[in-house]
């Protein structure tokens, strides 16, 4: 096993492992011995807060938000994508034009799909 | 205490530093109180001063004021506790991680100031939570709060590890909870918590 030539790795590998777990065991002996919890009803309540905690930490969004998730990528992640488009627009090949265009189109597909659903009128 | 003061200062001339576990510990602990950030009235305008450059809290290792009661070790009360606030600072009290202390700020923290006659000012917040250090003042001068800072790493240097006037968190018998108060009809009820603050006896 000794002569192998991966013992070398597995030595470092246990000793890195051990360079981690060491002080987090550490600590958590001291921890034990040292600092005693004390927990009680409003500490252990799911948010600190002053004022009283409501409902759970584990909520669930409505899935019409997926309304915002589109808006987003139209006017946000799309612009990530146009500014570089925009650069390198002089010294494009009609296929990269295309394909642009096949992106912005579905894009505004989006877009059409919002306005048509009547999200972007103000309430 | 277990070596006598005046051979301890012999040996530090020598080069010689001798301490014992509760020392290096209660050092420990007074040199990194982490206040919670939380200011109610004019008082705290005095408190950040008190941390910024010129007064320089960070001197005593208390400069990182922490948002989350889950991460403080100290409740500087800095101001005015209304009777609408004085639950909530009762909840985030109970919220703050033990050893826990409470540094009361000002004469409306530690007594309702110029509003003790008022329907809506609580009449000191010792009332409902036990507090380590109160200074006068309105508001005390940045100074002032220094002062009580010290008095508050005096006190935690001075706590044994054992036996009577330990630590909290080193007393499993120590109250965790505090009764947090509600909105009554006409005040907060309780009025007060008996077991941190005895009805003061009134002599006629």
């Amino acid at each position: 096993m000794v002569s192998s030539p991966y013992f070398s790795l597995a030595v470092l590998f246990a000793g890195a492992l051990g360079f981690g777990l060491a002080p987090l065991g550490l600590a958590w002996l001291w921890a034990k011995a040292f600092s005693p919890a004390k927990p009680n009803a409003v500490k252990n309540a799911i948010y600190e807060c002053g004022l009283v905690s409501q409902g759970d930490a584990w909520i669930q969004f409505h899935s019409s938000y997926y309304l915002y998730a589109i808006i987003f990528l139209i006017f946000d992640v799309e612009a990530v994508f146009l500014l570089p488009f925009a650069v390198a627009f002089t010294g494009l090949g009609l296929a990269a034009c295309g394909a642009m265009l096949v992106f912005l189109l579905m894009l505004v597909e989006g877009l059409a799909w919002a306005w048509a659903k009547g999200i972007l009128t103000w309430a | 205490m277990a070596v006598d003061s005046e051979l301890k200062i012999e040996l530090g001339k020598q080069g010689v530093f001798v301490t014992t576990i509760e020392e290096l510990y209660n050092w420990g602990r007074r040199s990194s109180v982490w206040p919670m950030q939380f200011g109610l009235a004019c008082c705290a305008i005095e408190m950040i001063a008190t941390t910024m450059a010129r007064y320089d809290l960070a001197r005593f290792g208390a400069e990182v004021f922490r948002p989350s009661p889950r991460q403080a070790d100290l409740m500087i009360i800095s101001g005015t506790v209304t009777k609408k606030m004085a639950p909530q600072v009762v909840r985030l009290y109970n919220q703050m991680a033990e050893p826990r202390y409470v540094i009361a700020m000002g004469a409306c923290a530690i007594s309702g100031g110029p509003f003790k006659q008022g329907y809506n000012v609580l009449k000191g917040i010792d009332r409902y939570i036990p507090v380590d250090v109160h200074i006068p003042g309105c508001p005390p001068r940045p100074e002032a709060l220094l002062q009580a800072f010290m008095t508050l790493q005096k006190k935690i240097d001075e706590q044994p590890l054992t036996g009577a006037g330990r630590p909290r968190h080193l007393d499993a018998g120590a109250q965790g909870e505090f009764p947090v108060p509600e909105q009554g009809e006409h005040d907060l009820e309780p009025t007060s918590n008996k077991g941190v603050w005895p009805l003061p006896v009134v002599i006629r």
